[in-house]
């Protein structure tokens, strides 16, 4: 008889997936890849921090040395398109997000972001949030407010918030010893 | 309502009804790791306090990136994955077959319902033997070494019917160009493109290779192609298996039906730097090349080599152009070898290597310089992917590549 996962509390767990968030919202628009996010040069580096240092560089500045724990990414469609690298959810991680709102997301960066601890959202309407605006995240409601504007967000699945509860998949993964497919999850 | 194909191979998989939307940790049927991203998942693995894989048998290590190993970390990371497969018992492991989607598909390890998943985007070629199979990060497949299980959320359909016989010199890679184009990069994300229509049911199983593999260039999660006789056929004395019924229900919900006529078709040309910037040679004819690369998951088999050799009869390549002719595996290289091409291509000029991913990733040789020219039968043209960033790829089929490689300007095959 297989264990059904569980996840251990307690241990590197930051609740990214309830409580209230406020922080400031960096607007990325369309279409930002990997190699923006974490240019190619830098794919030696595994340190989060080290990585976050150089997260856009050349593409936007600002970002590295002011991005704050708690801030927001916002961006429009297919944020994360390209190359796999691991390394970009990471220096974003290393930045200070735990969040990342965007009208729609690359697949393997969506899968990439989630087993790495942090949480994209997605929201229909989130290319129409300003820049530098402070916003109020609403992680349990699946509410984001911004001057004052509800923005609803769509829920992300049980097992997903999960894994990032758990801090990540490698967490996730390291207290089981075995996990409960949908096979056997029937029998 | 009915299901879909991607549906009822969740369901096979989970032995329950699945439906799409929903998120299930399902048991892989294999897992493919190579010598670029192999090493990160086996650090993955272990960080997840991973012993043993969970079944020797179904992992798979094909070695095609940097082979014959091109510097010395690239010779470190072979021999970290053979200690590797060693202490793990694993068997599946080949050094110098091809490349390692081909060689999945040769040895019938992707077959009809099973689901597979590779750390590489790609994987997705496999549709082409009727499999669920996609391409996964390494944290991703560190899990999926320990467990034998994944967690996957269930893909909506696009469904693309594909109607009409192909002009002369237009074949499945201009097909699927098109389509890109059509779609565009991010159209698919999250989705699964399934392949029908009379011209998909006539293709043979080279040109549904091509056509799956790039689906992820749409942002798919996986291309298929329903099995049928040719698909059987295929699998025949690759895989000890009994033919069986998988289909889509005729009432299968589909986010999107599209349809495509390949009897109007040009030969297509994806322009620098994106995949669905794709536009009729005419418009891009005349363009010098510097380089010509036929090879690759994408367009490297028998049938490719075939299509380059009747372009070309009895000329010879145009001088001061490389070309580049890779076949995609070991089988693939003996059956051109034993029809006559490759001694065709050598005397033409060409410069024919063994079986690797060769210049497609630009990872390895045949790297392009700051402003140079590329022609290439591959799937990706970013900025930067086979050299230089400022170097500039062009996609096209292996009719187009030959044509080209011919007079040293892009160049409509159905003119030479
Ligand atoms: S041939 Fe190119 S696309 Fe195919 S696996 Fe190798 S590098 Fe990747």
């Amino acid at each position: 008889m297989a264990r059904k996962p569980r996840v251990k509390s307690g241990r590197n767990v930051e609740q990214a997936t309830t409580g209230v968030l406020t922080g400031r919202v960096w607007q990325f628009g369309d279409d930002v890849d990997t190699d923006a996010i974490i240019p190619g040069r830098f794919l030696t580096l595994y340190d989060p921090r080290e990585l976050a240092k150089h997260a856009f560089e050349g593409t936007r500045d600002d970002f590295a040395g002011g991005a704050e724990e708690g801030d927001i990414i916002v961006a429009g469609r297919n944020f994360g398109c390209g190359s796999s690298r691991e390394h970009a959810p990471l220096a974003l991680k290393g930045a200070g997000i735990r969040v990342i709102v965007a009208v729609s997301f690359a697949r393997i960066f969506y899968r990439n972001a989630i087993n790495s601890g942090m949480l994209p959202l997605v929201c229909a309407v989130a290319g129409d949030i300003r820049d530098g605006r402070i916003a109020e995240l609403d992680l349990e409601g699946g509410i984001l407010t911004v001057e004052g504007k509800r923005y609803e967000l769509e829920p992300v699945p049980a097992f997903l918030r999960e894994i990032v509860d758990a801090g990540g998949l490698v967490e996730y993964a390291r207290g089981l010893s075995e996990v409960t497919t949908c096979r056997e999850a029937m029998m | 309502m009915g299901a879909t194909i991607v549906e009822k191979i969740f369901s096979r998989g989970c032995r329950r009804e699945v439906a799409t939307g929903e998120v299930v940790m399902a048991p892989v049927d294999a897992a493919m790791i190579h010598d670029i991203t192999g090493p990160l998942a086996i650090q993955k693995f272990r960080e997840m306090d991973g012993k043993r894989v969970f079944d020797p048998g179904k992992v798979i290590m094909l070695f095609d990136h940097q082979v014959p190993a091109d510097s010395i970390p690239a010779a470190q990371n072979h021999i970290f994955m053979r200690m590797f497969a060693e202490e793990q018992g694993i068997r599946n492991l080949d050094l110098t077959e091809g490349v390692c989607h081909q060689v999945v598909e040769e040895r019938g390890l992707a077959a009809p319902g099973e689901i597979v998943v590779g750390a590489d985007s790609h994987t997705c070629m496999y549709g082409a033997t009727g499999a669920f199979a996609t391409g996964i990060g390494s944290t991703d497949m560190g899990f999926v070494l320990k467990f034998g299980a994944l967690y996957f959320r269930v893909p909506g359909t696009i469904r693309v019917e594909v109607n009409g016989t192909f002009p002369n010199r237009v074949g499945p890679k201009d097909l699927i160009l098109s389509i890109a184009g059509d779609i565009g990069a991010d159209g698919a994300t999250y989705k699964a493109l399934e392949f029908t229509g009379e011209t998909m049911e006539g293709m043979g199983m080279a040109g549904r290779m091509t056509c799956c593999n790039m689906a992820v260039e749409m942002g798919a999660k996986a291309g298929i192609v329903p099995p049928d006789r040719i698909t059987w056929a295929y699998l025949r004395g690759r895989r000890r298996m009994e033919p069986f019924e998988l289909a889509a229900d005729p009432d299968a919900a589909y986010l999107e039906e599209r349809s495509y006529d390949a009897s109007d078709l040009a030969p297509q040309v994806a322009v620098p730097h994106n995949v669905d910037h794709v536009v009729d040679v005419g418009e891009v004819a005349g363009t010098r090349v510097d380089q010509v690369f036929i090879g690759s998951c994408t367009n490297g088999r028998f049938e490719d080599l075939k299509e380059v050799a009747e372009v070309l009869g009895k000329r010879k390549f145009s001088d001061g152009l490389r070309v580049i002719i890779i076949p995609a595996s070991r089988a693939e290289y003996l059956k051109a070898l034993r029809a006559g091409y490759i001694e065709r291509f050598v005397e033409a000029g060409a410069l024919v290597e063994a079986p690797c991913c060769g210049p497609c990733m630009g990872g390895a040789f045949g790297l392009l310089g700051p402003g140079e020219v590329s022609l290439s039968t591959s799937n990706r043209n970013f900025k930067g992917r086979q050299g230089s960033a400022d170097a500039k790829v062009y996609l096209a089929s292996p009719a187009t590549a030959a044509a080209t490689a011919i007079t040293g300007e892009i160049t409509d095959p159905r003119e030479v």
